[in-house]
């Protein structure tokens, strides 16, 4: 890499650090310190530098970012002993003062969420809007411009593109436009929040790549996120941040290799990719551990499993196919002939980019929707092509969690409730008419049952009464294990549990998968378009490439010498620390 | 193309469907139709007079014939002669659609500017602008037309002199009558307006542009606007029909000529053709005004175009 850009001296000469920030104070609300949620932050980032800020949902690391364009939001107040972009200060620029600075010497690029650019405006008209704003550039020079920009982000047919909306473009396409129109005007700073959360692993290394080039280029980039080892790779230093404050800040190497902070060992050891099988992940919070690097895993906390020898086979898929019919009315298969056998006590990952059917594999598995052909087979019995009521008895043993578990409770009910109807099981209601001793038992018994529930997924009894929306992103993941174990299935179908949550939240919900497995040898699915996550806690994997499984084997084999050229390009994508 | 036969089906469905119900309502006004005819029950009309007219405009035939027969004369748009007047409906109907039309269509303009000032202003203004803006919506939209026309003609016309209180040919005579419709739609109109502006003004799009460099009006007009105005762009048809509805209480009130009025004198006069064209007109500009929306929601949404 240039050396020669992070070098002290030749940073020197390079003219004033394109952001200084000393002290910086952000809050909301009143200026009284209570109210404060940034409590004096300090960095800079060089010429060509990229400084990560990593840290939880929570940490401020966004409002910091959102700061440095005056954006932190509406009711906000800043202050700092020093803010400059570009040696100006800006502390206490007017609005319109930071106006003509947005876009022109700082651009911020967001997490894509579809909405990140607006869906009723071509993008070339996006794009062309920071030149608008700060040049007087035609329309037809602008056009051309666009389009340059476009190619310059690696978006084929850019003449094509500018023409469509947010909504006809991939998610990396729409990541690659959105990066177009916060360099338009080439701004010597460049914040990134969370810039490829949400974006498939090979989708995710292009994306990086094209931030390197960027910085290569000279500009100074500010990547906020909660990966660590998304960052490790493009960033040149790290500052992990922590409930409002920089809590430690060094080159990325040496942050990685010796942790200093408990925090950072904690987002350092949360990090699944290499991780044997059954290794902690989640170190409890005030537990001071030894430093955990990849170069020296982390020993297993837990008794070694058990050698799986001749165990029964639990579930089992044979050739199951299931199309849609797109808009244009052509057929498309979504699954195209998968078959896969579950042994017990094991997990299978099932890994693929969005779009490769692996929900609609889960859903067909499930029996909520019916196979073209092939079948699907529980604890050896049929189960797709099994009555109603036969198939109503089997699905006590199948087990369901999903990515969005807060969509899939009803948030006017609280958890006490939600626990106890999923106790109670589907005749639940019609049994509570029974004669009132009958019913007083049954409800200690379902009460026992429910505390039981909350106790192994490691909830406090004081969530019973709140409602999902007051929970955070892993307790509700938490009360949706509890709910999925209520019926005491054999089998437990996770689709996606831990894509929507930070990654030190999604170590602790993967460990507790871990324990509840062993204690209550349960037999997995584990659907992730996370290969990091994926390889931490299969025992075998699936590779779905558009509907069909391309490769299928051991994790250590799949992971370790993959077979199929697309599972080689996948395991090159992996986020591991660098 | 398919999709083009099946939204010309649906129109012929929702037009056979009115002349239907209103074929068969009318027939449940008590009374005898060929008594309309000739002058109504009061005029005293001879046993032979009323089996011409009967056998003239085949009311001696079966129900069920006389309504296939009505079937028939409306698919060659023959709308029938008026019992009172004694002259084609055709032409009767279409004299009073312009006026009408006239004053539904600046209603809707009128209630569109005032929704969309009432819905930009309470979310910039700050919270006082907030409470204002929500209180005179509900207020708005709660208005009874032929209310809210009284209270105008009493300030406007009575107190202030500035508008006449009947309806005169010039725009001065429009004033009213437009303000009347457009008030309590324009209430209906800025609320939905108001949560879908604001719901834009959160979106990271809005950040985007902010961080860009866009100004507040830029962030507002290129962007949040254009997401307000969506919902309420496919309201509008629907707003339309409620305007023509609207139209015969404040033509009423204001004594202006139009369908409205023209409606209300046929029915309590029971001239079954008159009330049957208008309906069957009200019904085939209904059916315009929402193939209008559905073209401007696909102009002002090309996700729209995109999807199908």
């Amino acid at each position: 890499m240039n050396a020669d850009v992070r070098d002290p001296a030749a940073r020197e000469s390079a003219g004033p650090a394109p952001l200084v920030v000393h002290n910086l104070r952000v809050g909301f609300g009143g200026r009284a310190g209570g109210s404060e949620v940034v409590h004096g932050v300090s960095f800079e980032v060089a010429a060509g530098e990229c400084l990560a800020i990593v840290g939880e949902s929570g940490s401020g690391k966004s409002v910091t970012a959102r700061s440095l364009l005056g954006l932190a939001g509406a009711g906000s107040w800043m202050t700092a002993d020093r803010l400059e972009l570009h040696g100006t200060s800006v502390v206490s620029s007017t609005e319109a003062a930071w106006r003509a600075r947005r876009g022109k010497s700082v651009g911020l690029v967001l997490q894509d969420a579809l909405v990140s650019l607006d869906p009723l405006r071509p993008i070339g008209r996006e794009i062309g809007d920071s030149l608008r704003l700060h040049t007087n550039l035609g329309a037809a020079a602008r056009g051309r411009r666009v389009i340059e920009l476009l190619d310059a982000v690696g978006l084929p047919d850019p003449h094509l593109r500018v023409h469509q909306r947010s909504g006809e473009l991939s998610g990396g396409e729409r990541q690659r436009a959105l990066i177009a129109a916060a360099i338009a005007l080439d701004p010597p700073l460049l914040i990134a929040d969370e810039p490829t959360t949400a974006l498939d692993v090979t989708v995710q290394a292009q994306i990086l790549d094209l931030f390197r080039e960027i910085t290569r280029r000279g500009t100074a980039l500010v990547l906020i996120s909660h990966d660590l080892a998304v960052v490790s790779h493009v960033a040149d230093r790290v500052a992990v941040m922590s409930e409002g404050r920089i809590v430690e800040t060094g080159r990325t190497a040496q942050v990685l290799a010796d942790p200093a902070h408990p925090e950072t060992r904690r987002m350092v050891a949360a990090v699944p990719a290499d991780r044997p099988r059954g290794t902690r992940l989640s170190v409890p919070h005030g537990v001071s551990e030894r430093p955990i690097s990849p170069s020296r895993p982390a020993e297993p906390t837990l008794p070694e499993r058990p050698v799986v020898l001749e165990r029964p086979v639990v579930l089992e898929a044979t050739g199951l196919v299931k199309g849609f019919r797109r808009p244009d009315g052509t057929r498309h298969a979504a699954v195209d002939d998968v078959s896969f056998t579950l042994v017990r006590g094991t997990t299978l990952g099932i890994v693929g980019e969005s779009g490769s059917g692996k929900t609609t594999t889960a859903r067909l598995v499930l029996a909520l929707s019916t196979p073209e052909r092939g079948d699907v087979r529980v604890l050896g019995q049929p189960f797709t092509t099994a009555s109603v009521r036969e198939r109503r008895r089997l699905r006590a043993s199948v087990g369901a969690i999903y990515q969005d578990a807060l969509g899939s409770f009803d948030p006017r009910l609280s958890v006490g409730q939600i626990l106890r109807s999923a106790v109670a099981g589907p005749h639940g209601t019609r049994r509570a008419t029974g004669t009132t001793r009958v019913a007083e038992v049954r409800r200690i018994s379902e009460l026992r049952r429910v505390a039981e529930l909350l106790d192994g997924v490691g909830l406090p009894a004081t969530v019973l009464t709140r409602r999902p929306l007051e929970l955070s992103g892993g307790q509700r993941q938490r009360v949706g294990i509890a709910r999925a174990l209520a019926s005491t299935p054999q089998i437990l179908i996770c689709d996606e549990p831990v894509s929507s949550l930070d990654v030190s939240v999604q170590a602790q919900v993967l460990d507790l998968l871990d324990e509840l497995q062993r204690e209550l040898d349960l037999s997995l699915v584990f659907i992730s378009h996370d290969l990091g996550v994926v390889q931490h806690v299969s025992d075998r994997v699936a590779v779905m490439q558009r509907g069909a499984i391309v490769e299928l084997g051991d994790a250590g084999q799949v992971f370790g010498d993959p077979r199929h050229p697309y599972t080689r390009r996948l395991v090159r994508a992996v986020p591991r620390l660098a | 193309m398919l999709r083009v036969l099946a939204r010309i089906g649906g129109a012929v469905f929702v037009l056979w469907a009115v002349a239907t119900v209103t074929f068969f309502a009318v027939r449940l006004i008590p009374g005898d139709p060929a008594e309309a005819v000739l002058g109504g029950p009061g005029s005293m009309a001879s046993a032979e007079a009323l089996a011409a007219v009967r056998r003239e405009y085949g009311l001696d035939q079966p129900l069920f014939v006389q309504y296939l027969d009505q079937l028939v004369r409306l698919a060659t748009g023959d709308l029938g002669r008026s019992y009172a007047l004694s002259i084609d409906v055709g032409p009767l109907v279409l004299s009073q659609l312009g006026g009408t039309l006239l004053i539904a269509t600046l209603a809707l303009g009128l209630a569109w500017l005032l929704a969309l000032a009432l819905a930009t202003w309470s979310t910039r203004g700050g919270r006082v602008a907030w409470y204002l803006g929500s209180g005179l919506e509900i207020v708005a939209a709660a208005l009874p037309h032929f209310w809210f026309a009284t209270a105008l003609i009493v300030v406007f016309s009575i107190w202030l002199g500035v508008f006449p209180p009947i309806s005169t040919s010039g725009v001065a005579g429009l004033v009213l009558p437009v303000v009347t419709l457009a008030v309590p739609l324009a209430g209906f109109l800025g609320q939905i307006m108001r949560e879908s502006l604001l719901l834009a003004l959160e979106s990271p799009f809005v950040l985007s542009a902010r961080a860009r460099g866009e100004s507040e009006a830029g962030v507002r007009w290129i962007h949040a606007v254009r997401h307000a105005a969506l919902p309420a762009i496919s309201l509008s048809g629907w707003a339309f029909g409620s305007l023509i509805s609207g139209a015969v209480v404040v033509e009423t009130i204001f004594a202006r000529p139009g369908l409205g009025r023209t409606l209300l004198n046929a029915v309590t006069s029971r001239d079954v053709p008159v009330v049957v064209g208008v309906v069957m007109i009200v019904a085939v500009v209904y059916i315009l005004m929402t193939l209008l929306t559905d073209l401007a929601s696909r102009l002002a949404d090309p996700r729209l175009a995109v999807r199908s």
